[in-house]
């Protein structure tokens, strides 16, 4: 009995310790993402040097939040699992399929302006929180 | 997926997340197991049939058998 409640508490614990180490994975790659895009402008004026340093940082603290992802995945008990992974599906899908007819829509002349990445990001996001709460709401 | 989940807890009197612990999930999948509405992989019924004493048979029943 003691030793699966210490299996449990290391379960719970490492449960715990992937999330936050996914939290400071995202705040970083966020961090990094404006400094990226913002610094050359405000801050070092679009010297080469820093402005590609900056971008190799941002894609390096980018793989670590992928790895951390992974890791917190891994750290799901099933059930979790396959919520996120039932999330990830349909937000996979909605990112394609919306991403490529937004695109087209601007080829066709039905939109003048050009189509921008981070529109999609925000629809993936919402299609991604949207389904991750009606999985949990599913089995609940 | 029919199951005993919740009647064998109760005669432990043990809560959701004691069993929770126990089985190295969170209570809300314990609470989705005992309602019927997730059914659990073979490794998770497994430790279930361990930590009751029990065969998985006498915990977890197909629904769709005679």
């Amino acid at each position: 009995m003691s030793d699966s409640k210490t299996r449990s508490d290391k379960w719970a614990s490492n449960t715990a310790r992937n999330t936050t180490r996914l939290r400071y994975w995202t705040f970083a790659w966020v961090a990094t993402s404006a400094l990226a895009a913002f610094g050359p402008k405000f801050i070092w004026d679009f010297a080469t040097l820093p402005t590609i340093l900056g971008v190799l940082v941002n894609l390096g603290v980018g793989f670590g939040m992928i790895i951390a992802n992974k890791q917190y995945l891994q750290g799901l008990d099933e059930m979790q699992r396959k919520i996120f992974l039932d999330a990830c599906a349909v937000t996979l899908g909605v990112g394609l399929v919306c991403g490529l007819s937004y695109e087209l829509l601007e080829d066709i002349k039905l939109i003048s302006y050009e189509p921008e990445i981070p529109h999609l990001i925000i629809l993936m996001c919402l299609v991604f929180l949207t389904t991750t709460i009606a999985g949990h709401r599913r089995y609940r | 997926m029919k199951n005993r989940l919740k009647v064998l807890r109760a005669e432990r009197d043990w809560t959701q997340a004691q069993l929770a612990d126990e089985l190295q999930v969170s209570r809300q999948t314990v609470n989705a197991i005992e309602k019927g509405k997730f059914d659990p992989s073979l490794p998770l019924a497994f430790k279930a049939a361990r930590l009751f004493g029990l065969s998985i048979e006498a915990i977890f029943q197909d629904e769709t058998e005679p």
